[in-house]
């Protein structure tokens, strides 16, 4: 549900650009650390949207992510205009990874993204349109009894 | 609001409020308010970088004088290593010692010694421990504090082993209250300190139990006297003073030392708090989990580079590493066999008895509901400002300044953009009011208020 006394924000991601990588996670955490959710959600939040944000950096041309909190929950979605994923049940498995010789070489691509992103998320859904781009949408629920 | 002890504190009268220190400041834990620079204490990590920035020397570290000493029976004296690395190269630890016992204490431990026994209670505790990675050291307390007030969700993190310096403290007390005969309270244990954070470890009683050190003395505090009883210090054989070195400890005084002499692989070193905080970013994405352990000092090089120290940071860190490589040379080792490391470990003389606490910097309201709507209008009034961070508001950036503006801390007033942009409101308001009247005075109106108003300038 959403309301417009959500806070929301909306950020642009550029692909390729390894320099910026992770100043959106960064900024989704210090606003999480402002509102003073507890720390272990911060904490799982900070690390889907950085998982999502290095996916849109590693594989797709460019990216929105966006940032939708209320009381109850949580929501980060994704939006890339890139290659798509063919087999998300593959993509989804651990150690699976597309990544460029050159990508891993850095320490990244080692295929534990989208499985990261599933482990601390409460609800994770993914859309893909092979050549078009990928979406997704992650909620983590703010109560810690949370799961309705 | 808990209270927290702070190692560096404001001298209001030298303060400038030249903002240097406000700039500075890693966690913004600094404000000026009416010219003059406030400590926010729920945010300062003590780190003394606002020491180092400030020109007129109104930011003070909090030691202990010398004359302390007077207050006890029995001194000794627990020079950190650090200590070792301020003399010329020839003067080697056990003359230091020597040295201390000559300026006033009645005695001195090496502390080294101690920190070789802690490296090895590390390495034991690596081995067996499948916590979250990476461990983080915890024997800089301005890391721990940073850890606690800006990565809250790291705790788990910082490696759960007991303090040389306190371990040495218990230790000394408890050996000489018996050897003497005296009360523990009548043995006074000194820590030589290179840096102020140590004191707050001393100071604040919440942290890690009861400490058993009496007080933190400044290494330029002693330095003069010492140098003097250095002199006159019979050099005796160099190879025997080398064989008294704990090569395990003294490499603890610089980044990368502590674990050079170990069997640990899997460590880096990291030093200087702007690294520190990318470090930590990082960490905190759930990357670096293929190291063992990170060794962080918030003083570049290490502790040498602490802000109370006499020799230049990179001539001691020099010092340190050469002296490392003559004992690897001379293969003189720590006698891991004599030292019941392994004993004591199982008995847990290295744990710490209590879990490190995060120490939340304050949301903008404990509640949920309302600590949104706060945000949406910190944002609102973000927007509103020039975004030049300029600091004349007396907070270190616009954002910041918003934030104190949410909280009641700060007026929109106090940003001096804001002035002129609400007398361009007012004034346009006022000309459109005239503009008003203009059209309603059928075209005279305007010009006799016009010369009106010359006439009044």
């Amino acid at each position: 549900m959403v309301s417009r006394h959500d806070l929301s924000h909306a950020f642009g991601i550029k692909g390729r650009d390894f320099g910026k990588a992770g100043c959106v996670s960064i900024e989704i955490k210090e606003i999480l650390r402002d509102l003073g959710i507890d720390p272990a959600i911060v904490r799982r939040a900070a690390i889907a949207a950085y998982e999502a944000e290095m996916n849109v950096v590693m594989y797709a041309e460019k990216g929105k992510m966006a940032l939708r909190l209320n009381t109850e929950e949580l929501r980060i979605t994704i939006e890339d205009e890139g290659p798509g994923i063919e087999d998300i049940e593959l993509a989804m498995q651990e150690g699976y990874s597309t990544a460029t010789e050159e990508i891993r070489e850095m320490g990244f691509g080692a295929g534990m993204g989208l499985p990261n992103i599933k482990k601390n998320a409460d609800v994770f859904e993914l859309k893909s349109t092979v050549g078009k781009g990928t979406s997704y949408e992650i909620v983590i629920y703010l109560n810690p009894t949370g799961k309705k | 609001m808990s209270y927290y002890f702070h190692s560096v504190s404001v001298e209001a009268d030298k303060c400038d409020g030249r903002m240097r220190c406000l700039r500075t400041c890693p966690t913004q834990a600094i404000r000026i308010r009416n010219g003059k620079a406030v400590i926010l204490e729920e945010k300062c990590i003590d780190c003394g970088e606002c020491i180092t920035a400030c020109l007129n020397g109104a930011i003070v570290a909090l030691t202990d004088p010398f004359g302390e000493l007077s207050r006890f029976k029995h001194t000794v004296a627990i020079p950190s290593p650090v200590l070792y690395a301020q003399f010329g190269r020839s003067i080697l630890p056990d003359k230091i010692l020597a040295g201390l016992k000559k300026i006033g204490f009645d005695d001195a431990h090496d502390l080294a010694i101690t920190c070789g026994d802690t490296s090895l209670a590390i390495e034991d505790f690596l081995e067996e421990y499948n916590g979250p990675k990476p461990l983080i050291s915890n024997f800089c307390p301005s890391v721990v504090s940073l850890i606690q007030v800006k990565y809250p969700q790291l705790v788990d993190h910082i490696i759960p082993i007991k303090l040389p310096n306190r371990l040495a403290a218990k230790e000394i007390k408890e050996r000489k209250s018996k050897e003497l005969g005296l009360k523990p309270d009548e043995i006074g244990t000194f820590y030589i300190t290179p840096c102020p954070v140590k004191m707050i470890a001393i100071k604040q009683p919440s942290f890690e139990g009861k400490c058993y050190l009496d007080g933190a003395i400044s290494i330029p505090d002693i330095y003069g006297p010492l140098l003097s009883a250095l002199e006159s210090e019979d050099k005796g054989s160099y190879r025997k003073s080398l064989e008294s070195i704990c090569i395990l400890g003294i490499g603890w005084a610089v980044a990368g030392g502590m674990h050079r002499t170990q069997k640990l692989k899997n460590v880096i070193d990291v030093s200087g708090i702007a690294e520190i905080i990318t470090t930590f970013d990082d960490i905190e994405r759930g990357k670096l989990q293929n190291i063992d352990l990170v060794v962080a000092y918030t003083c570049p090089q290490g502790c040498v580079g602490g802000s109370l120290t006499v020799e230049n940071r990179y001539i001691s860190y020099n010092k340190i590493l050469r002296l490392l490589e003559t004992l690897e040379r001379e293969n003189i080792e720590a006698c891991r066999e004599k030292r019941d490391i392994c004993e004591r470990y199982r008995q847990k003389y290295f744990h710490m008895q209590q879990k490190y606490e995060p120490r939340p910097i304050q949301a903008l309201d404990e509640d949920l509901g309302k600590a949104i709507k706060k945000r949406k209008k910190k944002e609102r009034i973000y927007d509103s400002l020039p975004k030049v961070d300029c600091g004349i508001c007396g907070a270190p950036t616009c954002l910041a300044f918003a934030g104190d503006v949410v909280k009641g801390d700060a007026q929109l007033s106090d940003c001096i953009f804001h002035v002129p942009r609400k007398f361009k409101e007012l004034t346009s308001d006022l000309s459109r009011l005239l503009d008003g009247f203009g059209s309603l005075g059928e075209g005279k109106g305007r010009k006799p208020r016009k010369e009106n108003r010359r006439k009044k300038s």
